[in-house]
């Protein structure tokens, strides 16, 4: 069974005043999202991801098409106690304390008291807030709010859980934190689907990722199988922009910032680069493997290079 | 479905006692009936009238007030905010959640009218030096400017389920003084004829009948108030109120949260 089948979500808005002009939100979607991976809906933003969120959260309502979680009507009452969600820089009532703010969703969720006297000093000692149980949360920064969206999305211990960019606005350690807590959350079987628009957290993360643009599904693939894909491929940066030329010719992707040259280039034609590079004495600063597989990925699927221009 | 409503309605009756806007109101209300013996003393003999006049007619003003800018904001409030979101991902229904507001409010009004009624005895028994049978006609006066608030939240709920805070303001306000010449909407409707007519019955029937609601004055007489309006105007606030927040829970399960 599937943790997650959208099948065919469109929405359209109307705007403006008389609400006669269209705006696509999203174009005819179709995914598949497998039980216990980590799935990553990447796209620049303004491409659907959060819409496609909503539309699964029942926020919002799809102009066509329907959705299955847990095989499931996506709107069905049990399907929606299975699954958590983080949204989008989340604001939560500042009025109340993570204790309380956790205590009314617990209720929500259908937990039973006992169970949230129970998980809740958990939850907030595992999430690193257990001083600040009792603090209002008009007091919390951002990272903090978002710790509390976190705890708040698995209090119910749900089956599938939706992050909306989760490491947006967060600071280096933030985001090593969310990562290690999305990370965790697999290993407990759960299914994480985040969106995000920032590769490195996808390609550290995810087993799968669909890449959305536009409102319009580009392509969905398996993270190792882009690494692997990209093998073959060798960037090669020394200093000397004279040589920049004949490396052109040997069919490399060359990028010259002043004296310093960037150049991307087959495998099989690197002995033939590093040749030109010693004969003219030019210094060798590195020879790596071409990164960046999920980001060349993504930028195909998106009709641009990856290259900057 | 009720353990949520109730979750629901206590969040809301607690966001209420913690906003110190409330408290302002609430002061103000008090402290209107504070000063209503001192209007009394300038008018000799009619002491009581003018202090039952002018405390019931605070409490309600301030009560009306509370019950519109706290209602208008119910809904849109928490989609500004977003706080929304993580609420109707869970398995709660669009309709619970109005349900769930409506009486978290209603039960702050309550709390805030019965801190008020006792505010107002006690100034009752500080200017008389006695309070008796009679006056105890004077609750069903403050239960009648309850069953007032009670409409008037559904109304400032169902606006606040598709406009702005300000469009939910100006019509909940409209419908609120309208609703006070509901019944002089009426003898106009029979006393002229064709669609003016039959504009004019439609709309009576239309916006809440407030208008019977008010006995403050019978009251401040010592006019008796008979049972059969308690009833009518008990049966008639709750089947407002209830088709009010139908139509205001159809709408906003229709809504779309950007």
């Amino acid at each position: 069974m599937l943790a997650v089948e959208i099948l065919g979500f469109e929405k359209t808005y109307t705007v403006g005043f008389w609400r006669k002009t269209k705006k696509i939100g999203l174009k005819s979607l179709h995914l598949e999202v497998n039980q216990g991976e980590v799935f990553g809906f990447l796209g620049p933003n303004g491409a659907g991801k959060t819409t496609t969120l909503k539309l699964l959260m029942g926020l919002v309502f799809p102009t066509a098409g329907t959705a299955r979680i847990l095989g499931r009507d996506w709107r069905d009452p049990w399907a929606r106690s299975r699954i958590g969600f983080l949204p989008e820089q989340p604001y939560f009532y500042d009025y109340l304390t993570p204790f309380e703010l956790l205590d009314y969703y617990g209720s929500l969720s259908g937990v039973s008291p006992a169970d949230r006297r129970l998980r809740i000093p958990r939850l907030l000692e595992r999430v690193g807030l257990a001083d600040q149980g009792w603090v209002q949360l008009r007091k919390f920064s951002k990272g903090m709010l978002q710790r509390v969206g976190i705890a708040q999305a698995v209090l119910h211990d749900p089956d599938i859980v939706f992050l909306d960019e989760p490491m947006s606005g967060l600071d280096p350690i933030g985001r090593r934190e969310m990562r290690d807590f999305i990370q965790a959350l697999n290993k407990e079987g759960k299914t994480v689907f985040f969106s995000t628009h920032i590769l490195s957290d996808a390609e550290a993360l995810c087993h799968r990722v669909a890449v959305l643009s536009q409102g319009e599904l580009r392509g969905t693939g398996v993270v190792a199988e882009l690494v692997a894909s990209s093998r073959g491929r060798m960037e090669v940066i020394w200093q000397g922009a004279s040589l920049a030329e004949a490396a052109k010719r040997l069919g490399a992707e060359c990028h010259t910032a002043g004296d310093t040259v960037r150049a991307v280039v087959d495998e099989c034609r690197l002995e033939e680069i590093l040749a030109i590079v010693r004969a003219q004495h030019a210094r060798l600063i590195s020879v790596n493997p071409a990164g960046g597989s999920l980001e060349e990925y993504f930028f195909q699927k998106l009709g641009r290079s990856s290259e900057p221009e | 479905m009720t353990h949520r409503i109730r979750a629901i309605a206590f969040n809301m009756f607690r966001e209420a006692v913690r906003d110190r806007i409330l408290y302002n109101l609430v002061f103000f209300a008090l402290l209107l009936v504070a000063t209503a013996p001192l209007l009394g003393q300038i008018s000799a003999g009619v002491q009581r009238v003018l202090l039952i006049n002018l405390s019931l007619s605070a409490i309600s003003i301030f009560g009306t007030v509370i019950s519109i800018f706290l209602g208008i904001s119910l809904v849109s409030k928490e989609i500004e905010r977003r706080t929304l979101y993580p609420v109707l991902a869970r398995p709660v229904g669009r309709g619970e959640f109005i349900a769930g507001k409506y009486l978290g409010l209603a039960g702050t009004l309550l709390t805030n009218t019965l801190a008020m009624a006792v505010g107002f005895y006690v100034t009752l028994w500080a200017v008389m030096r006695h309070v008796g049978r009679a006056d105890a006609n004077i609750l069903i006066a403050i239960y009648f400017i309850l069953l007032q608030f009670l409409v008037i939240i559904a109304l400032s709920l169902f606006f606040s389920s598709f406009s702005s805070p300000v469009l939910s303001a100006l019509f909940a306000l409209c419908l609120f003084v309208a609703g006070n010449f509901a019944e002089d909407l009426r003898v106009f409707a029979h006393s002229v004829h064709g669609p003016q007519s039959w504009l004019a019955l439609a709309a009576s029937y239309i916006i809440p009948n407030l208008a019977s609601l008010n006995v403050i004055t019978r009251v401040a007489h010592d006019q008796s108030i008979s049972a059969a309006l308690v009833g009518y105007n008990t049966l008639y606030c709750v089947l407002y109120s209830v088709t009010t927040l139908c139509g205001a829970a159809l709408i906003f399960s229709r809504r779309n949260l950007k």
